[in-house]
């Protein structure tokens, strides 16, 4: 029997994150880099640590083989005790029936023994979808002063943006009365940030009741929570105030990373009590070669700058060559720049090549057609051929070539 | 491969009087170079790379930031239930380690005789190179020598302190001289000897009891004769850490491509202590032209041919020239450097203005407020 455990963390990492194209054609979404030097995960496990979570289950599914592998024994971020830590729970064959998980609700239903074996009160389950950063032992607190059986974090969107969001009604006490999955006419800008704590026994009681229901898709939003709510469980919205940004598609993903380097935005990762931990790589310092111009950038170990670079965002081990220009993109580990190409509003994903005079993407104030513009993405991989233009919105397939 | 019968020993304090500004409160091991890394990084790192799987470090004293530098040895993948990382401090009061590196030797004769590997490398802390120790180990055992030691050919660092080999084209060392410099080329030792663990322990033993204490001078050049030694060349980038101006240049080295390039072969890594900083982030005014810059730096001043160890900021209107500044020192605004060397936790306030010289970088003491 292992120590107790008050609050474990389910991560659901298992998502294809289709709206991402190449980007998550090999690897799973929680796993795409981000801002410099991190991936997606580790903004939640990062923050389940700095909320003094230490059991940390991570549900993988789609294409696991990079996620796994980075999460590993989870020491760079403290996940690596002997008692609790991270663990990864992919589906597996059981002696009676086998299932892939069918849906959020059925991942965490198909791993109760791994959560009973904390003997928990509380279950946090979480997301890989999302930057943020967010001390969830507040939001348990307000679980627990509530006597709440599920606590879900809302963030106050734009009123005219919040009939894309699942939306929650709720009373002056901030107990929720309905939920509104993209309503076209919205009573409150309170959206969903996908982030519950339930109270172990209730969840456990509703997920075995989902289980047995054959009608149900076996969601979180879609089945279990309006269940709950219908049964008159106590249900509470918990207002969070910061920085939140989902990432699942390329527009987002990338106006996230240009995010960073815009200083009015309160999204800070150089804050020593809230550190956002990730695996490094093993490179020495960048260099800024003379001749270089480099301006409102974030720039990782390891790159090598002889260019232009000015609202860019350069991973791990990127090379810029002497007269390449790449403004308001970013680039992942290892790829590479080359002399005279043009990169503008673009990914360039891990050890892509854009050749030499090339030209990616396009300034959205010179476009023609505001419709045809969009952010340009160079697929892992991918070499884009000296001199080729790389139209804005296109999308480099490394083995299919432009989609 | 792990594992290929060798202990690495480093010697963590060995010509600390060197550098003396940098050495105050720190071991040589320790001292912080090129942006991230502390010396220690570099054999280190050669001897995880080369398949050794134990070091031993013997610190002296002011061993404090090593420890923690070190930790359990993880990111050098030196935690491990079998054999890994030993710090070898002073045991106790009777073992006096002042007297050099075979007295240093006989206070770990336990460590030594438990040991089970057939060699021992040697090296101390005050070289910045990568060293495939794997090609070492080939050389000492094709040449059937007793020991190997590790030289470079060219001018000698400047300082009079250096072992000067003589070796035949069989790479047999003919002659060595103790605490010497020279004019002209020569082959200097770059502080490294491979050498057979029993052979080891019997020369130390004996030097001990004949009240010999000096490495170079009693335990090698008296058995020139009677012992089969013999000189690896070193030929690739290479910067023995002899004086505050070679730790300078040595920084300063890491501006060309091909140093860099030999220093830190993607194949070759060199580890070092895991900070979880943010990338370096540049502002609006940031001009920067031919600098190292670690993660965790905020510049949004000017900074030409520097060296930036992590979490350094540099103030709106700063101009840093020439400069080595350590961890999380501030430039404020508007200050003005020139050939200065800031060390850890320093702050410049407004309009400052320091300015030392190529051949004598002016040298800020950690924590300072200028």
């Amino acid at each position: 029997m292992l120590p107790k455990q008050e609050v474990v963390a389910m991560l659901l990492a298992g998502g294809q994150g289709s709206r991402l194209g190449v980007l998550t054609k090999n690897l799973a979404k929680p796993a795409v880099p981000y801002g410099g030097k991190y991936r997606i995960i580790d903004f939640p496990l990062s923050n389940c640590v700095n909320s003094g979570i230490e059991t940390v289950g991570v549900l993988t599914q789609y294409q696991p083989l990079e996620l796994n592998e980075y999460i590993g024994n989870g020491q760079p971020w403290d996940l690596d005790s002997m008692n609790a830590g991270v663990h990864v729970l992919p589906p597996y064959q059981k002696s009676k029936k086998t299932d892939w998980y069918k849906g959020t609700a059925n991942a965490i239903y198909q791993n109760i023994r791994f959560i009973e074996r904390y003997d928990p009160d509380y279950v946090v389950v979480l997301s890989g979808d999302h930057i943020y950063k967010m001390d969830y032992s507040k939001m348990i607190s307000f679980h627990k002063e509530h006597d709440a059986a599920c606590t879900i974090a809302v963030y106050e969107v734009p009123m005219a943006e919040a009939s894309r969001f699942g939306i929650l009604n709720t009373n002056e006490d901030g107990s929720i009365y309905e939920f509104d999955e993209k309503p076209k006419k919205p009573k409150s800008n309170k959206a969903s940030m996908g982030i519950y704590v339930f109270t172990w026994e209730k969840l456990r009681k509703y997920l075995e009741e989902d289980e047995n229901d054959p009608k149900s898709q076996n969601d979180f939003g879609k089945n279990v929570l309006p269940v709950m709510l219908d049964a008159g469980e106590r249900m509470f919205a918990y207002r969070f105030e910061g920085y939140w940004k989902d990432v699942g598609t390329i527009e987002s993903l990338w106006e996230s990373n240009m995010d960073l380097l815009n200083p009015n935005i309160p999204l800070d990762l150089s804050d020593d009590q809230w550190r956002i931990y990730s695996r490094t790589p093993v490179m020495p310092p960048h260099y800024v070669a003379k001749g270089a111009q480099v301006q409102n950038s974030l720039v990782a170990e390891g790159c090598n700058v002889y260019g232009e670079i000015d609202f860019a965002v350069l991973f791990a081990g990127v090379y810029v060559a002497p007269g390449a220009v790449v403004k308001d993109s970013i680039v992942m580990p290892g790829a590479r720049i080359e002399e005279g190409a043009r990169v503008q509003y673009a990914i360039v994903s891990e050890n892509a090549v854009v050749g030499a005079a090339a030209t990616v993407g396009e300034r959205p104030e010179d476009m023609e057609n505001k419709e045809d513009w969009g952010v340009a993405v160079i697929g892992p991989g991918a070499t884009v051929a000296p001199g080729t233009v790389v139209p804005p919105k296109a999308m480099i397939d490394a083995e299919e070539g432009i989609k | 491969m792990r594992g290929n019968d060798v202990i690495g020993i480093l010697f963590a304090y060995v010509h600390e009087e060197r550098v003396r500004e940098l050495t105050e409160h720190r071991v040589m091991a320790s001292i912080p170079y090129g942006g991230r890394y502390r010396l220690v990084d570099f054999p280190l790192s050669n001897m995880v790379n080369s398949g050794i799987n134990k070091v031993g470090v013997i610190t002296e004293q002011n061993y404090q930031s090593l420890m923690d530098h070190l930790g359990s040895g993880k990111v050098w993948d030196l935690s491990r239930k079998r054999e890994g990382l030993f710090l070898l401090p002073p045991f106790g009061a009777e073992t006096t380690r002042t007297e050099g590196k075979i007295a240093s030797l006989a206070s770990i004769q336990r460590f030594l005789k438990n040991s089970h590997e057939e060699y021992v490398l040697l090296s101390d802390c005050d070289l910045v190179a990568n060293v495939d120790y794997k090609q070492v180990f080939q050389f000492h055992t094709d040449k059937d020598a007793d020991v190997t030691v590790i030289y470079r050919h060219g001018m000698s660092p400047d300082t009079d302190k250096n072992v000067v080999f003589t070796v035949d084209p069989e790479g047999a060392v003919r002659d060595m001289l103790v605490k010497r410099g020279s004019d002209a080329d020569c082959n200097y030792g770059l502080g490294k000897y491979l050498i057979r663990r029993k052979l080891l322990m019997e020369m130390v033993e004996e030097c001990m009891s004949r009240n010999l204490y000096d490495f170079d001078r009693d335990l090698l050049q008296r058995h020139l004769k009677d012992l089969r030694v013999y000189g690896y060349e070193f030929t690739e980038a290479a910067y023995p850490i002899t004086s505050f101006g070679s730790y300078f240049n040595a920084n300063m080295a890491l501006m060309d491509p091909k140093i860099r390039g030999q220093l830190f072969p993607a194949d070759h890594p060199i580890y070092t202590k895991v900070r979880d900083d943010m990338p370096a982030r540049y502002g609006l005014s940031a001009d920067v032209s031919n600098s190292i810059i670690a993660d965790g730096c905020v510049i949004d001043g000017e900074v030409e041919n520097c060296v930036l160890f992590r979490g350094v900021q540099v103030k709106k209107g700063a101009r840093l020239r020439n400069c080595v500044i350590m961890q999380d020192t501030v430039i404020g605004e508007n200050a003005r450097l020139d050939y200065v060397v800031a060390d850890k936790d320093v702050v410049f306030d407004i309009n400052r203005v320091l300015t030392g010289h190529q051949t004598y970088p002016v040298y800020v003491a950690k924590g300072s407020r200028v």
